[in-house]
């Protein structure tokens, strides 16, 4: 063998990334982050300070009730003692609304993982196994999913009672069947791939293949999926509260308390701070939906899918 | 439409001028040179072929001469001067309109090309009506009778067809169609033949090389295959790493290539491992059936017999079965009937009934390295699996046996913590024979492993698995439909065709007549490094 040219395997040309730190990486990427993403990340931000230092943040207590129920910004003696007033039973605004952060996020937070930790690992065993299997958690989940998912929650709460863990319970499984169709759909494409078949050959077991061979390679749709199911299940608790199922009293929540402040709403053409009660809550529940959403629409582009690296 | 009023010029007039041009792509959020300088004539009616490995620049350089840079690349400097227009100062709508009207482009996967839900013919016009360079009903009758100049069964009725309908050299001739239906004056052909098999291939380059001299089309055939370029091209021009290596007559380029790495392009062909003969039978495959779930038998009665510590390729075409057998003796698809013994023991059929022990034993290697590895895994994590998996290593030991085996596949312990990303296309498969090899296997299944890489990596990984052999006596199993590549790494060969084993038998008794009639196709399908030997199949087949 006529062999002149000097061929070395080490000396091929590979598009060899410049090693960054995670920190470093993360910087390229905030710094690529179009302005709503920012507000998306900022109001995020403000909610989660909120919701962890709400005792500290509240001026009262979250079931405190005052003698005389009050107005938003009415002035007493020069100085507002409730700034938002109080709801009907005089237990003042504000620090519900704080409380309420707390609350309903921090239960959505909950909801949504255990979702995903149901509908991810039965996702992920659907589509490596796509036996028998398969089809029965498939149908099985059609069947669910053909029921309106609200009507079928207000119909368990009622049954279940309307406790927090029942109510966490019960809209986890609910939402999981959402998180089992994509994650399945998401892994079926990579469980086909050449490396998840050499793990099977190597004699891998199923939860090697499921945390190591899929997993990390699907992760960017599950979290944009993530940001999109909490919008969703934090929707739902707030109507679930509305209608009286969701988180009971004198538990503070955004929901119950739109419910309460409704009443108010008919004398609104006299003092239209009244509406104040019932707005503010359902402005912290729109306002959250819509950050989220911006981040994760951001999350999306910049991965356009299943694109991974950076 | 043999006297076509369409042609314009003359044979001879310089068609495309490309000088000093020079692409940058952009990776890793920086610009980095793809195409440094480089300069092109064409003149009409000359085929031009561009070969080079992959990441040489020659598709990059092949889009340029269109005027168009894909999305990620830029033209940084030089000139395109097509027939007088100058690509880079012309406008998008001045460039559209000279697309799919005066230069036509035929790209390498024909089925990824076409639109499933529309008819052939409809796809094939579709660009000469709307560039309006002939009618509707002008263009569908023209389209036929490219079908019938590009041999296609039934040219009348195969336009009718849906891409899923006609086979993958078929599609790739109608492909050809709608690029000649506006008579462009100009077509890019970006490896139209590397995914075809051999027998379908020959057909092909025919259909190609017929219809451009007919209509006296200049043409830029991009490909890595040199004995392909030779068949068809007037003058060849050798890139890499975006710069050019050597450019000259195809004659002249063969007869004496000037330049080292031109004359490694040969390297592969010139491979040769010395047969041996043995009798200890290690794998032994008796009378397997296979099926996919309820459909025609893919695996008719196949029986080979693998010795000990050599070589056995199979070859055979798409379709033939020769991967199904690859998959029956790993245990991922369960025969319908008959035995392997593997070391005297009867194998499982299945993989969950064999031991981690008969696992770690028979190892796969598989031909799209890319798909092969985690692109999660770090090449420490992917290599050093198997050590931790079947011999209970630490991490330490684990890290050791490591750098070994990198070393053992000629790379250096600084690949340790690259990603599958960060390697080139050889190199990944290197690490993948050094994942076989961690788990200290006997028989190494080896699926079409160098058929997607470039000739000298191609040369690369053979010595290397040769080397191994010899090193390890470890015995291999080779797929593969690359006659040259059964060549250097066999001692016996097995033909396979439509299920069944045609031939089995030693190297030199395969490759050398008398051949049954399937292998005798075969073989005389694969193009020489003649410009004569296209010629001198036709003359043979007719």
């Amino acid at each position: 063998m006529n062999k002149k040219t000097k061929y070395s395997a080490a000396g091929e040309v590979g598009d060899v990334r410049v090693r960054r730190t995670r920190w470093g990486r993360i910087k390229i990427t905030l710094g690529k982050a179009p302005i709503s993403a920012w507000f998306g990340m900022f109001v995020v931000a403000c909610y989660a300070f909120v919701a962890i230092f709400a005792p500290l943040l509240a001026p009262f207590g979250e079931a405190e009730i005052f003698a005389k129920a009050d107005l938003p910004w009415a002035w007493h003696d020069g100085n507002a003692k409730h700034f938002f007033g109080t709801d009907q039973i005089g237990r003042d605004t504000l620090s519900r609304l704080i409380y309420g952060a707390r609350n309903t996020i921090g239960i959505a937070l909950v909801t949504t993982c255990l979702s995903f930790l149901i509908g991810g690992s039965l996702g992920l065993i659907a589509a490596i196994n796509r036996s028998w299997l398969d089809q029965f958690l498939s149908r099985g989940i059609d069947v669910l999913m053909s029921i309106p998912s609200l009507i079928f929650a207000l119909m368990l709460l009622s049954i279940f009672g309307s406790s927090i863990p029942s109510l966490i319970m019960i809209i986890a499984v609910l939402d999981s069947t959402r998180v089992y169709r994509l994650t399945r759909s998401v892994a079926i494409n990579v469980a086909t791939m050449d490396y998840v078949e050499a793990a099977t050959l190597r004699g891998e077991g199923l939860g090697w293949i499921m945390r190591r061979e899929i997993l990390p390679n699907i992760m960017t749709p599950l979290v944009a999926e993530f940001g999109l199911r909490f919008s969703f299940v934090f929707l739902t608790i707030a109507a679930l509260s509305f209608l009286g199922l969701g988180i009971q009293p004198p538990t503070a929540d955004w929901g119950s308390m739109v419910r309460d402040g409704s009443r108010f709403i008919q004398f609104v053409a006299f003092d239209w701070t009244l509406a104040l009660p019932s707005l503010l809550p359902a402005g912290a529940v729109a306002l959250l939906t819509v950050a989220v959403n911006f981040v994760v629409d951001w999350f999306l582009h910049m991965t356009s899918g299943l694109r991974d690296d950076i | 439409m043999t006297s076509d009023p369409k042609i314009r010029g003359s044979k001879g007039d310089v068609l495309l001028d490309m000088r000093d041009v020079i692409i940058d792509g952009f990776s890793d959020e920086q610009w980095h040179p793809i195409i440094k300088g480089v300069d092109l004539t064409l003149r009409r009616g000359e085929v031009l072929g561009l070969i080079g490995e992959s990441g040489a620049g020659k598709s990059t350089l092949g889009k340029a001469a269109m005027g168009y840079a894909q999305p990620g690349c830029a033209i940084k400097s030089g000139s395109i001067v097509f027939d007088g227009i100058d690509l880079l100062t012309a406008t998008e709508v001045e460039k559209m309109d000279l697309w799919g009207s005066r230069i036509a482009y035929v790209a390498q996967s024909a089925a990824a090309s076409f639109n499933p839900a529309h008819r052939l013919i409809d796809q094939t016009i579709e660009a000469t009506v709307g560039h309006a360079v002939a009618t509707d009903i002008e263009a569908r009758k023209d389209a036929v009778e490219l079908y019938g100049a590009l041999s296609l069964p039934d040219p009348k009725e195969i336009g009718q067809r849906y891409p899923h309908q006609v086979s993958g050299g078929q599609l790739q001739r109608v492909m050809t169609a709608m690029a000649m239906s506006p008579r462009p004056d100009l077509i890019i052909f970006d490896e139209p033949t590397t995914a075809l098999d051999v027998t379908t291939q020959v057909e092909v380059l025919l259909s190609i090389r017929s219809i451009v001299e007919r209509f006296n089309t200049a043409a830029i055939y991009i490909t890595h295959d040199l004995a392909v370029v030779a068949q068809m091209a007037d003058r060849i021009k050798v890139l890499r790493y975006g710069e050019e290596v050597e450019d000259a007559e195809t004659n002249t380029m063969l007869a004496s290539p000037q330049e080292d790495y031109t004359k490694s392009l040969w390297s592969v062909r010139a491979l040769e491992k010395p047969e041996d003969p043995s009798d200890d039978i290690v794998l032994d495959i008796k009378n397997i059936d296979a099926a996919y779930e309820k459909s025609v038998k893919v695996l008719k009665n196949v029986s080979v017999k693998v010795p000990r510590g050599r070589t056995v390729s199979i070859v055979g075409e798409s379709g033939s079965g020769k991967s199904t057998t690859a998959r029956v003796v790993t245990g991922l698809m369960p025969p319908l009937g008959g035995t392997i013994t593997f070391n005297g023991q009867t194998l499982p059929p299945s993989i969950k009934e064999r031991s981690k022990d008969q696992l770690r034993r028979i190892q796969m290697i598989y031909q799209m390295a890319d798909t092969a590895m985690n692109p999660k895994q770090t090449v420490g994590e992917i290599i050093g699996r198997p050590l931790s998996f079947y011999h209970d290593m630490t991490s330490a030991e684990e890290e050791r046996r490591v750098i070994d085996l990198l070393k053992m596949i000629e790379l250096d312990e600084t690949f340790i913590d690259r990603l599958p990303s960060e390697l080139s296309g050889g190199q990944k498969q290197r690490i993948c024979i050094a994942r076989a090899l961690a788990a200290e296997p006997e028989v190494i299944i080896c699926d079409e492993v160098t058929s997607a890489l470039d000739q000298i990596v191609q040369e690369g990984i053979l010595t290397l698995l040769l080397k191994l052999q010899k090193e390890l006596g470890i015995t291999y199993l080779f797929i593969t439909h690359d006659i040259a590549v059964v060549t250097a790494i066999s001692d016996e060969i097995v033909v396979m065709y439509q299920g069944e084993v045609i031939e089995q038998g030693l190297k030199s008794k395969v490759l050398h007549p008398p051949h049954p009639d399937y292998t005798k196709l075969l073989l005389n399908s694969v193009p020489e490094m003649d410009p004569n030997w296209l010629d001198r199949f036709v003359d043979a087949r007719d």
